[in-house]
């Protein structure tokens, strides 16, 4: 009989925060708000997930700003294309799946093949439920890469949540944002130089012994993991890329050109087919830049159920995860 | 309903319209000419619903297709580009000089109707489904402008096959959307067969009305019904959003066209197109004719 009790999957709605880490709850439905104080364009659309992707704060706001369309993604999608005719920037809402995998044609021709200014906000990209893959949004990227004209934003934390809110009211055009909800941590505070700009990538920390490429919560993943090879004398540059598409490409090609010898390792939250990984792959192959590259992220496989600090681990995105797979390899250069 | 002062275009009488419906067969005829194919069956259907809709119903400036002001005509089913064309044509919004680049390379009339090639045409259609939940948005955004301009959204009686039109008819009723119009036609043909093989679609008025619209049904080739629908589409006020059902004839006013064996894409001979206009002279030559079947 085992003494060890196994996580339980109620562990989904645990929050990504590790213990003792800061957190702002609900930080895109707060900056929302503040954005609607200062322009009335603003709109919120959800399909029935108001309360799951932090558009409740906003409805609680502004309740006649606030659009309940009932669980119907594809008229999700058609009515914010039609609130954005009529000049608001509706921000509609729905889980990553939904979005990417039932309301693509709506998506694609009444908001994109236009050009239409909706903003597309996302709850559970990659893997951050333990519901399983109906819940697990891991190739929503994958999907929404070759749509023409959407920009695609990967945040890391609550403050690149906050200023990508403001930055897609700033900006004129359709974006798709993966959302991390409820209490969300903030680690890039400690870099008081960062700032979120869409189309931008941004170095974060410097070390010659490899680089970490990273959206999303692998941004967070990677820094803590920097950390920890520090004490080990192993030296990681993290290079935060949040935009994946357009990609920032000159400032990726200039970070990995800074220190060619590094090993180059793309990370992400999200299937190592079509995302941040095979974006920056594309970009070293047509630039003839070939450093030592590899991906970290998840399979090319329907996830399993379960807790996400045991799916993390099993699927090699947890922070001890990536310190193994660098460590193992930066201490070959070490020996050599 | 507006104030008829506000009409750029005055109503005008059921002749006239039927002028109208007439014109809009002729430029169709004309640019299915040009390419020698073409959806000129469901053109030729829907032309009396389109001069209804565009010489009664609708506010508009046909040298301001953007007009903040004018009702909005959202052409879901992108295949009746050509009818929509030789409409805005008649309405004056598109020149007639273009009817010779339909369809042709670099022209302001492709195929099938996208927004950003035409003016008036306010959407990309094409793929079906999506006008009448783009509408609904429109019709909300509409309504937070306090904006008394009107959305009219075209459906085929195949559209009604996808659950996405389901969708946005439920939402239209939850909102009280009654400033938003469906216009059914209903001309029992889709892409693969009849559209009552392929997927029946009756009771269609019981339907919608279930769904919380207001239903009509009219003989969609028979201008004095479309008047009376239209007009009472636009009277009620009753927090009802409201749909225009309307059974039509593919290849109305032509005989060769009414009489061929309806396919969803009709091809005409090289020497039948002046055959088509022809008949389509004759059929108006006679007040009491088919085509304007007010009467029949």
């Amino acid at each position: 009989m085992t003494t060890q009790s196994r996580l339980k999957t109620s562990a989904m709605i645990a929050s990504l925060a590790a213990e003792g880490q800061p957190t702002t709850s609900a930080p895109f439905g707060h900056a929302l708000v503040e954005a609607a104080a200062a322009d009335e364009r603003i709109v919120g659309m959800t399909a029935d997930l108001g309360k799951y992707t932090d558009l409740h704060v906003f409805a609680q706001a502004y309740p006649e700003r606030h659009y309940q369309m009932g669980m119907a993604e594809q008229l999700l999608m058609s009515a914010g294309a039609g609130m954005a005719r009529e000049g608001f920037i509706p921000f509609v809402t729905t889980y990553g799946v939904f979005a990417s995998r039932r309301a693509y044609d709506f998506i694609c021709m009444a908001i994109t093949e236009e050009r239409l200014n909706v903003k597309i906000v996302c709850a559970l990209p990659g893997l951050t439920t333990g519901y399983g893959p109906s819940h697990q949004a891991t190739e929503d990227m994958a999907i929404f890469r070759g749509m023409p004209n959407l920009t695609i934003v990967d945040p890391c934390d609550a403050v690149d949540i906050e200023q990508a809110t403001h930055a897609m009211v700033a900006h004129d055009g359709p974006v798709y944002l993966r959302l991390l909800r409820g209490k969300v941590p903030r680690v890039l505070d400690r870099f008081p130089d960062y700032h979120f700009e869409i189309g931008r990538a941004r170095r974060l920390m410097d070390g010659e012994d490899a680089l970490i490429i990273s959206s999303g919560l692998m941004t967070m993943r990677a820094i803590e993991a920097a950390d920890l090879l520090a004490e080990r004398d192993m030296h990681v540059g993290v290079l935060h890329s949040p935009t994946i598409k357009p990609l920032d490409a000159q400032t990726i090609l200039e970070e990995i050109q800074r220190h060619p010898q590094r090993p180059v390792y793309v990370a992400e939250n999200h299937s190592v087919i079509g995302g941040l990984g095979e974006s920056v792959a594309a970009l070293l192959m047509n630039a003839g830049v070939h450093p030592e590259f590899h991906q970290i992220g998840l399979p090319d496989a329907f996830l399993d159920a379960g807790a996400l600090p045991t799916l993390h681990d099993r699927y090699g995105i947890s922070t001890q995860a990536v310190v193994k797979t660098l460590a193992s390899r930066i201490s070959l250069t070490h020996a050599s | 309903m507006q104030p008829a002062t506000h009409r750029v275009i005055a109503p005008t009488d059921i002749t006239a319209l039927r002028r109208h419906a007439y014109r809009i067969r002729r430029h169709a005829l004309l640019m299915g000419e040009v390419q020698g194919q073409g959806y000129v069956g469901q053109a030729l259907g829907i032309a009396d619903v389109l001069a209804v809709a565009y010489f009664r119903a609708m506010n508009l400036r046909a040298d301001d297709p953007e007009w903040e002001a004018r009702d909005r005509f959202l052409l879901s089913i992108g295949h009746y580009a050509i009818a929509l064309y030789a409409a805005l044509i008649e309405a004056g919004v598109i020149s007639e000089s273009e009817i010779e680049n339909y369809g042709s390379d670099d022209s302001m009339l492709p195929m099938s109707g996208m927004a950003a090639y035409t003016p008036g045409m306010e959407i990309t259609g094409g793929s079906l489904g999506h006008g009448l939940g783009i509408g609904v948005g429109m019709a909300l955004g509409l309504k937070r402008k306090q904006s008394h301009s009107r959305i009219f959204n075209l459906l085929s009686d195949g559209e009604l096959n996808e659950g996405s039109t389901w969708e946005a008819a439920a939402s239209a009723a939850h909102w009280k959307l009654d400033n938003l119009v469906a216009i059914v036609d209903v001309n029992d043909q889709q892409a693969d067969d009849k559209s009552s093989s392929v997927l029946g679609y009756e009771p269609i008025a019981d339907k919608w009305r279930a769904f919380g619209w207001t239903a009509l049904r009219v003989n969609g080739n028979d201008i004095a019904a479309l008047v009376e629908a239209f007009d009472s589409a636009l009277e009620s006020a009753d927090g009802k959003p409201c749909v225009i059902i309307c059974d039509t004839l593919m290849g109305r006013g032509v005989p060769l066209l009414e009489n061929r064996d309806k396919t969803h894409f009709i091809r005409v001979d090289e020497d039948e197109w002046r055959i088509a206009l022809k008949q389509l002279d004759d059929t108006y030559a006679t007040p009491s004719d088919a085509a304007g079947s007010e009467h029949s």
